[in-house]
């Protein structure tokens, strides 16, 4: 399966070892002023990734994933989105301090992301080559011409067949595993240090997204990218994630270890999503009509008018007063196991 | 020409609820304004199933497969180009409109999207009731009663019955459209993707409610969608589509446990599992893509893709048969008998 392809390593830099982190999200706060009032779309999330890791972060739409990932970029719409508070510390430099000059050599080149519908991000009127040797040509400063011969090798190192041919083909010619293939390649293009993939297999099939999550490990372990991966699928998270953060309504509710995330959840809404979604195995051992899934009560509030207290307490089952009257802190209730919930260490102590 | 060389696929005993014999819809190409048709996207290209009263038939595959033209064409909504669909012994494939009337009645769909398939400018209780108005079910006051009803079925409160559906929450409208679909008391749901617009914690309780229903109301259900662990848990029978044509068939046990078609394999092994641990199961990956439904590959259609194909399935179709006790696939490695683990054959 290996090719012998000559491949060039990540930046070095500070914090470029193993296991060191290479991007921290502090108390980050990200609000969009809006005429219906002030949407918390983030309100105080932190985390952090290491080099060669991938951190799966979790949550339903609306609860702020997919804006914390643009805020690490700078890409959110202001107005009239605004990071109103928080800090984004990449390789020891806070991003929010930068200007947007200094941002632009960051993006793409150090910190590159990928999206989940790749026909609206890239360009349908440019080559898939011109695309990709683009961000070549601004970061590394190549020549057009070994730009686009990079191009190549970057189409083939994602495994697409017939890469000198492919290269001079517009997006609407490809399919969709094919489109997310040639972003995986832009992305990677420039060896980033992290690589945002927001919902990066969502719109695929399950095949197709079998093919994408197995390039994306290769070319982890390869680059030693930290990966941030965003997805509302617990199932790519099990299989891809080696930490995890859960959100819910703006704010990180849980966070912990795959292992520790699956096997004993410290979150009522953890537990609740585990348990709403059909677990293959478990239903195709289940007569039909034998096992009722865990329902999560209600839905999710608005964010520009957030209950009281715990945001998460009109649909728990163990909701009481207290959790009615106050937010709870996030927590470190085992060694790397941080969960937002009054009820935790019960929860946790006798999680059956 | 068939790919399907029984008319028994799936159940035996007289006349199940619904039957669909040697299924084909090809959809004609147009290019430029004046052009004859070019060729045609054999969407669905023959494909056979039953219903029994009561059951869930899952039929699962990935975008383009035909499976939502299998439901579409079933109810009429679009024309067959060839097979019979048989409901309850009658064979409704040739009644126009006006006699469709009463089968209409007995089969209703519910649709993906519960934003784009219910009318904006329609308050919610009269998009449920309007089914009862065209078939002149039920006096204006009666019918109000009746919605109300269906309302409270569904688990939405009544007093929303006057709202429009941009007032209402994805989960919601799914809600608003099953109403809808119960009104006429059917006997048989098309539901074509369910839930997969939905939230997971929503898409709990919208399939918690399907098979509440079904309990209740002894229904059954064509379940169309992609996510394999959905299908499975909601499921009696499996089917798999692959470009246009079920390639396996079984009890949605065996097709977990013994998938008999390389493709079933692929797919299973595909479905991430929400366990910590899953991620080292043995898989396999498959390569390339999903070939054009408008020029399909000659033989097996899933011979492009198949880590053990032979010479054999570049040019022969494989039937569907009965490999093992009500479990069939159409694949050339199981004729002459069962062969696990699926692999090359020798000297192919």
């Amino acid at each position: 399966m290996n090719r012998a392809v000559p491949v060039e390593q990540a930046k070095a830099g500070p914090g470029s070892g193993p296991d060191e982190i290479v991007l921290e999200i502090e108390n980050l706060k990200t609000h969009f002023f809006t005429a219906a009032g002030v949407v918390r779309a983030v309100d105080g999330v932190s985390y952090a990734v290491r080099s060669g890791e991938t951190l799966g972060v979790v949550g339903e739409s609306g609860c702020g994933k997919s804006v914390t990932a643009l805020s690490v970029l700078r890409l959110v719409a202001s107005p009239p989105g605004r990071i109103v508070d928080g800090a984004i510390r990449f390789a020891g430099t806070n991003l929010l301090d930068l200007t947007e000059s200094e941002m632009e050599a960051i993006r793409g080149n150090d910190i590159s992301m990928i999206f989940q519908e790749p026909m609206t991000s890239l360009n349908p009127l440019m080559t898939v080559g011109r695309q990709i040797s683009e961000a070549i040509v601004l970061h590394q400063g190549l020549a057009r011409r070994a730009a686009f011969d990079q191009a190549v090798e970057m189409l083939r190192r994602v495994h697409i067949p017939e890469p000198e041919r492919r290269v001079h083909a517009y997006p609407h010619q490809l399919s969709g595993g094919m489109r997310q293939r040639v972003m995986i390649a832009m992305a990677l293009s420039c060896g980033p240090r992290v690589l945002i993939a927001d919902e990066p297999t969502t719109a695929l099939d399950v095949t197709i997204q079998a093919q994408i999550l197995d390039l994306m490990r290769e070319l982890q372990q390869r680059l030693s990218t930290a990966i941030i991966l965003i997805t509302h699928d617990l199932g790519v998270v099990a299989e891809n994630a080696d930490r995890v953060v859960v959100m819910y309504a703006g704010r990180k509710v849980e966070e912990a270890t795959a292992k520790d995330l699956f096997e004993s959840p410290g979150h009522p809404y953890t537990m609740g999503l585990l348990g709403s979604i059909p677990n293959l195995e478990v239903a195709a051992h289940t007569e039909s009509r034998g096992v009722r899934l865990t329902e999560i009560k209600g839905m999710v509030p608005s964010l520009a008018n957030l209950p009281k207290g715990c945001t998460f307490a009109p649909r728990c089952g163990f909701a009481t007063d207290e959790c009615r009257a106050d937010y709870p802190p996030l927590l470190q209730h085992r060694r790397g196991h941080w969960v937002a919930c009054w009820h935790a260490d019960r929860l946790l102590g006798g999680s059956s | 020409m068939s790919a399907q060389s029984s008319d028994q696929v799936g159940g035996n005993g007289p006349a199940p609820l619904l039957e669909v014999q040697g299924l084909k819809k090809h959809f004609p190409l147009h290019q430029g304004i004046f052009s004859r048709g070019s060729g045609q996207v054999y969407a669905v290209d023959g494909v056979s199933f039953r219903i029994e009263r009561g059951e869930t038939l899952g039929l699962v595959g990935e975008s383009g497969c035909g499976k939502s033209t299998v439901g579409r064409t079933l109810l009429k909504l679009l024309d067959p180009t060839e097979g019979k669909i048989i409901v309850r012994g009658a064979d409704i494939t040739d009644l126009d409109a006006a006699q469709m009337l009463p089968y209409r009645r007995q089969m209703q769909m519910i649709y993906q999207d519960p934003y784009a398939s219910l009318n904006p400018r329609m308050p919610a209780g009269e998009i449920v009731g309007e089914p009862l108005t065209i078939h002149r079910i039920a006096a204006p006051k009666e019918r109000r009663e009746r919605v109300a009803h269906l309302f409270e079925r569904v688990g939405l409160r009544q007093e929303l019955m006057d709202s429009y559906p941009h007032e209402f929450s994805g989960g919601q409208r799914q809600r608003i459209g099953i109403a809808r679909a119960l009104a006429l008391s059917p006997e048989l749901i098309v539901s074509d993707e369910p839930v997969s617009a939905l939230d997971v914690s929503i898409q709990a309780q919208i399939i918690n409610l399907l098979m509440d229903l079904q309990e209740e109301l002894k229904l059954s259900y064509l379940f169309v969608a992609h996510d394999l662990a959905v299908v499975e848990h909601i499921s009696d029978r499996v089917a798999v589509m692959y470009l246009g044509r079920i390639v396996e068939t079984t009890d949605k046990t065996s097709l977990f446990e013994t998938p008999l078609h390389p493709y079933t394999e692929a797919l299973l092994s595909a479905v991430p599992i929400p366990k910590y641990g899953a991620r080292d199961r043995k898989r396999v990956i498959l390569t390339g893509d999903v070939p054009s439904p408008i020029k399909p590959p000659p033989g097996c259609h899933f011979h492009t893709r198949c880590p053990y194909a032979f010479a054999r399935c570049r040019h022969e179709v494989p039937a569907l048969r009965q490999a093992l006790p009500g479990h069939w696939v159409s694949c050339h490695l199981h004729d002459g008998g069962v062969r696990l683990p699926l692999a090359k054959p020798a000297g192919a």
